[in-house]
């Protein structure tokens, strides 16, 4: 899922603060899970908004709404007559979303609450973890099922650098050097010979934007 | 003789480092040059070291170079994508620099910059590949150059790696991909880097032990706590404590000496690198002190 954090309080005020009827816009799938924008959150950033702008003074009508998500258009385009009666739309969606309702929503401008971080796991309730980087070529394969682009500070993808320390990385000690468990589990899984391959240099173009793809089995269906 | 053919020679080789500083100043950087001329065979430029903006490295190494001293460009592939590293290469080669040292490079989170984007196109092991591909005339997409390059390519192991079985396994990618030099991380254990050379001898290529002076007891719990696959044994700490704070470094010098003197004379290794860390000066008296020169 991607996670995301809401940005600090005032970093938010000051984007909506002049405007006049703002919609502070949730989305209840992943940013929900990672309590930073589904639709309580929403509720909650809306009415703080609200004890803000009393405190200055500012006339400023304050709602909140949310839909199910924001990164498909039939989830929003429904309640979109509502939408467009704002003059900002703060949206609490991921990244994704913020760009497909200002694709969708005309001259209204829409503002990020929350900064979207990452695509990852939720290893416990409330802690959220960074497994996966979506460069486009997967290797999970040589590696144990552990991706060193996303979990190696430095995306190596031959081994440790001279930065292991102790099964943590050099970055910092709450990092685990993701080769040291590369090693462990492809021990574990007797197929340490495939960590004595040199790996060429990898391809990024496949993991720079802008992408996009199309299902193949749905063009030839509508064909 | 070049550093290659030193090595070839069998002769204990000796290498230090030159830091380029961050300014234009480079008066102090001069000074070293002048202390180590004549003294070490062959300078390591450091790469923006700790991940520290300083001048580039390959500025630098002509300057070694046209101070009469031979030059090893070490490069990082942190800052540089594979064209930039592949261009300076090149412009390396035509300077006249024919050593590179390849490093993965420490993470920004190290040094002064830690908003930077860090690079890491490519990495050590893909590195000395590339290398290899330029000396025979071709960059790493396969096309055709005018004029190869004639690199002699090293890299770094860690003897005392914590793991140290993913290490060594690296190391034998580098010895693949065509590192024909190491220069070790600082070893302060020599029966542990006997251990190490007993398993490094089966491959072929030369090495360099990492030499640090321990300016202090301090310094040394220091390296024990904060620098990774560095270990000072205690005996070494108890010696440096005994020595009491003015005679600290002295006995430091001592020490590197005396670990210069046993790799050289039980011939365990194929010369070692000293990296001085702001004491160039007193390389040369390391030197003496361990009956080199």
């Amino acid at each position: 899922m991607i996670t995301g954090e809401q940005k600090p309080f005032e970093e938010i005020w000051n984007m909506v603060k002049d405007f006049k009827k703002v919609l502070v816009f949730g989305c209840n799938t992943c940013v929900a899970i990672c309590h930073a924008g589904g639709s309580k959150e929403a509720e909650i950033l809306a009415s703080l908004l609200r004890m803000r702008a009393a405190q200055e003074g500012a006339a400023i009508e304050i709602n909140h709404a949310a839909v199910e998500r924001h990164c498909e258009p039939e989830f929003f385009q429904p309640g979109m007559d509502n939408v467009r009666t704002y003059d900002l739309i703060l949206s609490t969606a991921c990244g994704v979303g913020v760009n497909l309702l200002s694709e969708h929503i005309g001259d209204i401008p829409v503002f990020p609450a929350i900064n979207t971080e990452f695509f990852g796991a939720v290893p416990r309730s409330g802690e959220f973890t960074e497994l996966c980087a979506g460069c486009g070529n997967c290797i999970l394969h040589l590696t144990g099922g552990i991706c060193p682009i996303a979990r190696c500070s430095k995306s190596l993808l031959n081994g440790p650098c001279g930065g292991t320390n102790n099964g943590s990385c050099e970055v910092s000690p709450d990092i685990k050097c993701a080769w040291v468990q590369i090693y462990d589990r492809l021990k574990q899984l007797n197929r340490l010979d495939l960590m004595n391959e040199i790996v060429d240099a990898k391809d990024w173009s496949k993991a720079q934007g802008p992408r996009n793809f199309k299902v193949k089995l749905l063009e030839e269906i509508k064909k | 003789m070049s550093f290659r053919e030193i090595l070839d020679s069998g002769k204990f080789t000796v290498t230090a480092e030159i830091g380029p500083p961050k300014g234009t100043d480079i008066k102090e950087m001069y000074h070293h040059i002048e202390v180590l001329k004549g003294k070490i065979d062959v300078a390591n430029v450091t790469d923006n070291q700790s991940a520290v903006m300083r001048i580039s490295s390959l500025a630098v190494c002509k300057i070694v170079l046209d101070n009469g001293m031979e030059p090893i460009l070490q490069m990082t592939c942190r800052d540089r994508n594979r064209i930039g590293l592949q261009a300076d290469l090149l412009g390396a080669s035509v300077l006249g620099i024919h050593n590179v040292l390849c490093l993965t490079g420490d993470h920004v989170h190290a040094g002064d910059h830690k908003q930077a984007k860090s690079v890491y196109d490519v990495e050590s092991v893909q590195l000395l590949k590339i290398v290899e591909g330029m000396n025979i005339g071709r960059d790493m997409s396969g096309n055709e150059m005018k004029g190869a390059t004639d690199f002699y390519a090293g890299a770094v192991v860690t003897p005392e790696a914590n793991p140290l079985e993913p290490q060594l396994v690296k190391f034998e990618k580098k010895v693949k991909a065509g590192a024909k030099f190491f220069q070790t991380q600082a070893i302060y254990d020599m029966e542990k880097f006997k251990n190490f050379m007993a398993y490094a001898r089966k491959f072929p290529v030369k090495m360099l032990a990492g030499i640090v002076v321990l300016k202090s007891a301090g310094m040394a719990n220091f390296m024990n706590k904060n620098v990774p696959g560095i270990t000072v044994p205690q005996e070494l700490i108890e010696e440096l404590k005994a020595a009491g704070k003015e005679k600290a470094l002295d006995t430091g010098i001592d020490i590197a000496a005396r670990h210069i003197r046993q790799l050289n004379d039980e011939k365990i290794c194929d010369g070692v690198h000293i990296m001085a860390i702001g004491m160039e000066d007193k390389v040369p008296m390391i030197m003496e002190r361990a009956g080199l020169r």
